[in-house]
């Protein structure tokens, strides 16, 4: 596996399928992975709950990027989970030892590379293994600088810890990636996948409905509870920024999707579009901004009216674009 | 974001490392660039961490007086809370609120415990350990690991 690149990438799941395509010969960058898997979205689920906090998501659920990719582009998927985790500890040293680049989901609190910082109960993250020496296996993890090593043991843990989206030791691997696409056809129906996700769906927590029903749950904090509040707005933040989402929770990731795909199809109309959710990733990144200053002042009581009204005009700004993007897929 | 908006805040949450973010240059060309750190997120990660430092500390000093068993500081050192314990033992949270109880952690068989060793990732030895009286236990200061 000597010709396996190891590349950085913003989050874990685009960056382990630009990696296995790449690998397999079919040149993909991050934020095309990303975008051609739609993995762009935004959800407030209260009733699933982080440390008591509603999962606040600006992206698709776990493994939804790896199996939507790998359906659009006609690539086999194949996907193994174990009861035993020393079934799965031999499955992979089969795998890397057929000299495969084997995709596996881990924990992150269990990986000791991870500064610790960064290690909270999270069993969604996705990391390639791609070879082993002794007692350690050669990791390639997307959300670092360089490729790191792991002990068998502690891979093992973090393979098979027990709790919510538990990974039971997932290990995938492509295999027959089609060489040539119809990349016109493949943006056009991701691109239109989004826009329904983003505005489409009749739930009020899903796409823009969710980031507007997000505006109302801030404007609804009573200013009384000063340490949930600093939880909560932090919370948000974290959702967006913190675990990997290249900044302004996916949108800036998208918006280069978006350019790229323009570039490969010739079509100034997605360019277009690239610049307008760049600016609207500013007010993301902005709207983060705000929430952090509402949780520092310590003297004045914090108004979240302007905070919820800049969510409000984010919401808009997203519905706006979706229409258009919509109108363009459906274009011919 | 501009290439030259991509904030290089040094933010200590990232342990020295860097993490992608895409912005675009001079040009509106987008292309990925290395962050070390961006201070409002850094802010908001600090106080994650420090909520439950400070649950840790209130838990250990419960214990200290014997009001608690040593599970409920544990549980938040191994950063859990009481839904995420029950659902890596399998056990019903109430059960796992009652062994916070002293008498009733001390009395727990080396089965339940082996659980929470195994979701702390501790020894057996290091929880059967708690359930002896806290007086032998200062005399073997528990040093605290990093995490």
């Amino acid at each position: 596996m000597s010709s396996f690149q190891h590349r950085q990438s913003a989050h874990c799941e685009s960056g382990v399928m630009a990696s296995l395509l790449t690998h397999a010969g079919l040149p993909m960058s991050e934020p095309m992975a990303f975008g051609l898997a739609s993995g762009l979205a935004f959800a407030y689920l209260p009733i699933v709950k982080l440390s008591g906090m509603p999962l606040i998501a600006y992206r698709m659920p776990p493994k939804y990027l790896i199996k939507t990719l790998s359906k659009r582009l006609g690539a086999k998927l194949h996907t193994q989970t174990f009861s035993k985790p020393e079934q799965g500890r031999l499955a992979l040293d089969a795998a890397l030892d057929g000299g495969r680049l084997a995709g596996l989901q881990s924990s992150v609190f269990w990986l000791p590379y991870f500064p610790p910082e960064m290690r909270f109960h999270f069993n969604a993250h996705n990391l390639l293994a791609y070879g082993r020496e002794g007692n350690e296996y050669l990791i390639s993890d997307p959300v670092f600088e360089e490729p790191v090593r792991c002990a068998a043991e502690d891979l093992q843990k973090a393979r098979f810890a027990k709790g919510a989206l538990a990974a039971k030791g997932l290990m995938y691997w492509l295999d027959d990636v089609p060489l040539e696409q119809d990349w016109n056809r493949l943006i056009r129906q991701s691109v239109l996948s989004t826009t329904r996700i983003l505005d489409g769906m009749p739930l009020p927590w899903i796409g823009v409905r969710g980031i507007q029903h997000l505006a109302s749950k801030v404007e609804q904090l009573d200013p009384a509870q000063v340490k949930y509040n600093r939880l909560y707005l932090t919370h948000i933040v974290r959702m967006q920024e913190e675990i990997g989402t290249g900044g302004a929770g996916f949108r800036f990731m998208y918006a280069s999707f978006l350019q790229e795909a323009g570039e490969k199809l010739g079509d100034a109309s997605l360019q277009e579009a690239s610049v307008q959710l760049t600016a609207i990733g500013d007010n993301w990144r902005q709207f983060a901004s705000a929430c952090v200053r509402a949780c520092r002042s310590k003297t004045e009581a914090p108004n979240f009216a302007p905070i919820a009204d800049s969510l409000r005009a984010i919401a808009v700004q997203e519905r706006g674009l979706m229409k258009e993007l919509g109108a363009w897929a459906k274009r011919k | 974001m501009k290439l030259d908006e991509v904030p290089q805040d040094h933010s200590s949450t990232y342990g020295g490392h860097s993490k992608l973010v895409y912005a675009v240059d001079a040009d509106g060309h987008y292309q990925g660039l290395q962050s070390d750190g961006w201070e409002p997120e850094a802010f908001a990660t600090q106080l994650a961490v420090e909520e439950l430092e400070g649950l840790e500390a209130g838990a250990h000093a419960a214990w200290q007086r014997g009001e608690l068993s040593a599970l409920k500081f544990l549980m938040y050192r191994y950063r859990l809370d009481e839904p995420a314990l029950a659902q890596i033992t399998g056990l019903w949270q109430w059960r796992i609120r009652r062994h916070f109880r002293p008498a009733v952690y001390k009395g727990l068989s080396p089965a339940i415990l082996a659980r929470y060793a195994d979701a702390f990732g501790l020894p057996l030895a290091d929880l059967t350990q708690y359930q002896q009286s806290k007086s032998q236990h200062s005399n073997n200061q528990h040093t605290k690991d990093p995490v």
